[in-house]
């Protein structure tokens, strides 16, 4: 969010006013008391916020309160606005992009920046790509301050903002690396009344892989956004992505698990159209107590009608996977009330299929392939 | 033949002595894999038996090159040191470097891939099943038992679904199967696949495993249209994945119209490539195509 990625900036000296953040009307009263005329802006991980009308200008504290009481619950893309931040109103005497990135296709870095435009930066792109420059930068070198002044006199910046904007591009690279990001935004960049360059919104994402060497990074996980069973899952260790179907979806590997959800919903296509309810990766330890967490995450969303468990053992064995079932059935008792259908495939498979053959449980039906299992699954949430 | 790895690689291990290591290497000695020892700088000197097979350790890639003729290492080491370790074996000047480890920051990533620039060293993944040539060797996690030798070259982004398609056309066989890796950077790509496939005189057909996220897929799809005469069946995951979400692999995700499956399925159809809307229809197609040949 906004005022996240300001402190990072703030953290490594990239200028612009971090402003307050309120989570009520009050507190943005006293906030604007502070701050003089100010900006009122909505805080969620989404882009067009000022075309929702979450973004609103207040020359007085009444109208900061005002806007506040309008934009705090507000609903943007889907999200619901818990915070606000108020920003100082600024002179803008012109607007400039500017952002830092991940190139995944060329597997190196690139900046990007226009002072032809900031927030409109879509639009030029598509009217004058030749205004927006796009700057190949090598992952072994970097930036330092000769590319910084590459940088800067490919984009064009005036003369008089030359030697700011050569600080400004050094200290976001800080932030790009220092902070294992993979995108550093700043739309818009702001001259401001003055000849002063300012960060007037911004944009960070962070590498989640590299938060082993960032603690501080847990502090901008949005818990509010995040559905209650996502943080369930997370809570317990599980890669799981809420979905709106009612085919509960267990699997081992991320590519066979969206292979899974892809698969269930073809099959659905014969069964009313149901769709999978969610992505579970369980990975390589499939045991009775990971099976358990995860079923124990599904089998809380009321949308479940039924339960895919895929697996193909690689270094996983079947037979393992089917003791996991077995007990994650045991530990869950009673609570496990919708049926499952359980393909097996690989590593010790016999064996796997003899243990659920064994347990005879009134809930598993076992399935030899995955499309006839993702069909049986379909049909029993679709009865 | 095969591609990149056969009977004759001399294999090392980065991490043998850790769990995932020592697991893992048993594993590849079971598979035939000629694994000649491994690398911790704390145990130099020592040796440890694994798969009945007793294996020096060294204290970096170099000496373990130099006393043992080496040519390919296999990566275990934690996220943490995995950049140092890629350093290590490319200064080493190793043929091979497969990197196994998942979760390694993108920009450490990066970092090695810029630093490969002008080296001799080809590097597979990270965050992959790593490769075998069944029969041969095998660097990496893919179980050596699904299936033997024979026509099919396979390339996949995922591990499981390498493992799901060689299950499928296991009475057919692979000359080499590759999981290149679902990291955003990768080292060896679908079109590297590709190209040391059409050049295999082995492979007869290519199964190609794409998913959401990036553009690889689309131009894979373009250089298949110029360069590969060989019979190519596709298959892409995730037509299901929402906008925005990052299904399990750190490179799979879809932001806004671009990195999606269809898009994908689209490129690939448009240059005759067959694509399978599930993984047993992509092993039909391919079994199609090998029967009529």
């Amino acid at each position: 969010m906004e005022f996240q990625a300001k402190e990072l900036f703030a953290k490594h000296d990239v200028p612009g006013a971090p402003g307050i953040v309120a989570t009520t009307p009050a507190e943005a009263r006293a906030a604007a008391e502070k701050l003089g005329v100010c900006v009122v802006k909505a805080q969620v991980k989404a882009g067009g916020r000022g075309k929702a009308g979450g973004v609103k200008l207040a020359k007085t504290p009444d109208e900061a309160e005002e806007h506040a009481t309008a934009i705090l619950g507000m609903e943007i893309k889907g999200l619901t606005v818990h915070r606000v931040l108020i920003a100082p109103a600024a002179s803008i005497l012109e607007e400039y992009y500017f952002s830092f990135l991940l190139d995944r296709a060329n597997r190196q870095y690139l900046c990007i920046a226009s002072i032809e435009g900031g927030v409109e930066i879509e639009e030029v792109a598509k009217t004058n790509p030749d205004a927006v420059k796009q700057i190949p930068i090598n992952a072994g070198t970097g930036v330092d301050e000769a590319k910084a002044r590459e940088i800067v006199a490919e984009a064009g910046f005036p003369e008089v903002l030359v030697e700011q904007a050569v600080t400004l591009v050094l200290n976001l690279w800080k932030v790009f690396v220092e902070e294992d990001a993979t995108l550093v935004e700043v739309n818009p960049l702001a001259r401001l009344e003055g000849d002063t360059l300012e960060a007037l919104d911004g944009k960070v994402s962070l590498d989640e892989n590299a938060e082993f060497r960032h603690e501080d990074h847990a502090q901008f996980e949005d818990k509010d956004a995040a559905d209650p069973l996502e943080a369930k899952a997370k809570a317990k260790g599980l890669n799981y992505v809420k979905l709106d179907g009612a085919v509960g979806i267990i699997g081992n590997g991320a590519g066979l698990v969206m292979s899974t959800l892809d698969v269930v919903a073809y099959a659905g296509e014969a069964h009313g159209g149901v769709k999978p309810a969610n992505f579970l990766d369980i990975g390589g330890g499939a045991n009775a107590q990971v099976m358990a967490d995860g079923l124990d995450v599904i089998l809380n969303d009321a949308q479940v009608k039924s339960v895919f468990v895929n697996v193909f053992g690689g270094i996983t064995a079947c037979d393992e996977v089917a003791n996991g079932i077995k007990g994650a059935l045991e530990i869950l008792g009673a609570e496990a009330t919708k049926p499952l259908v359980v393909r097996l495939d690989g590593n010790n498979v016999e064996e796997g299929r003899r243990i659920l053959d064994e347990l005879n449980h009134p809930l598993v039906t076992q399935v030899d392939t995955m499309d006839g299992a993702a069909d049986k699954a379909a049909e029993l949430a679709n009865a | 033949m095969s591609i990149y790895l056969n009977k004759d690689s001399k294999i090392i291990v980065q991490g043998m002595t850790g769990g995932m290591g020592s697991k893992h290497t048993t594993l590849m000695v079971q598979a035939g894999s000629n694994i000649v020892g491994g690398v911790n700088a704390r145990k130099a000197g020592t040796s440890v038996e694994l798969a009945g097979k007793d294996l020096p350790v060294f204290g970096n890639v170099a000496e373990a090159m130099k006393e043992t003729g080496a040519d390919v290492s296999v990566v275990f080491v934690p996220p943490a040191f995995t950049k140092d370790a890629c350093i290590e074996a490319i200064d080493a000047g190793i043929g091979l470097l497969v990197v196994i480890t998942e979760g390694v920051p993108v920009q450490d990533t990066a970092e090695v891939w810029a630093y490969l620039d002008g080296k001799s060293t080809r590097m597979i993944g990270p965050n992959c099943p790593g490769i075998i040539t069944p029969g041969e060797s095998l660097a990496g996690i893919t179980p050596h038992t699904i299936a033997g030798t024979g026509p099919v070259g396979l390339v996949s982004k995922s591990g499981t679904l390498t493992y799901q398609m060689m299950y499928e056309l296991r009475d057919f066989g692979f000359s080499t199967a590759i999981g290149i890796g679902g990291d955003p950077i990768v080292g060896t790509t679908h079109i590297d696949a590709l190209a040391a496939f059409e050049a295999d005189p082995d492979t007869k057909a290519i199964v190609m495993i794409g998913e959401i996220g990036g553009d690889a897929e689309e131009r894979a799809a373009a250089y298949i249209k110029d360069n590969v005469t060989k019979p190519v069946v596709g298959y892409v995951a995730g037509f299901t994945a929402p906008e925005g979400k990052t299904m399990g692999h750190a490179g799979a995700i879809v932001s806004g119209s671009s990195g999606t499956a269809q898009a994908k399925k689209e490129a690939l159809e448009a240059v005759g490539v067959k694509v399978g809307k599930t993984p047993s229809e992509t092993a039909q197609l391919m079994r199609d195509i090998l029967q009529s040949m």
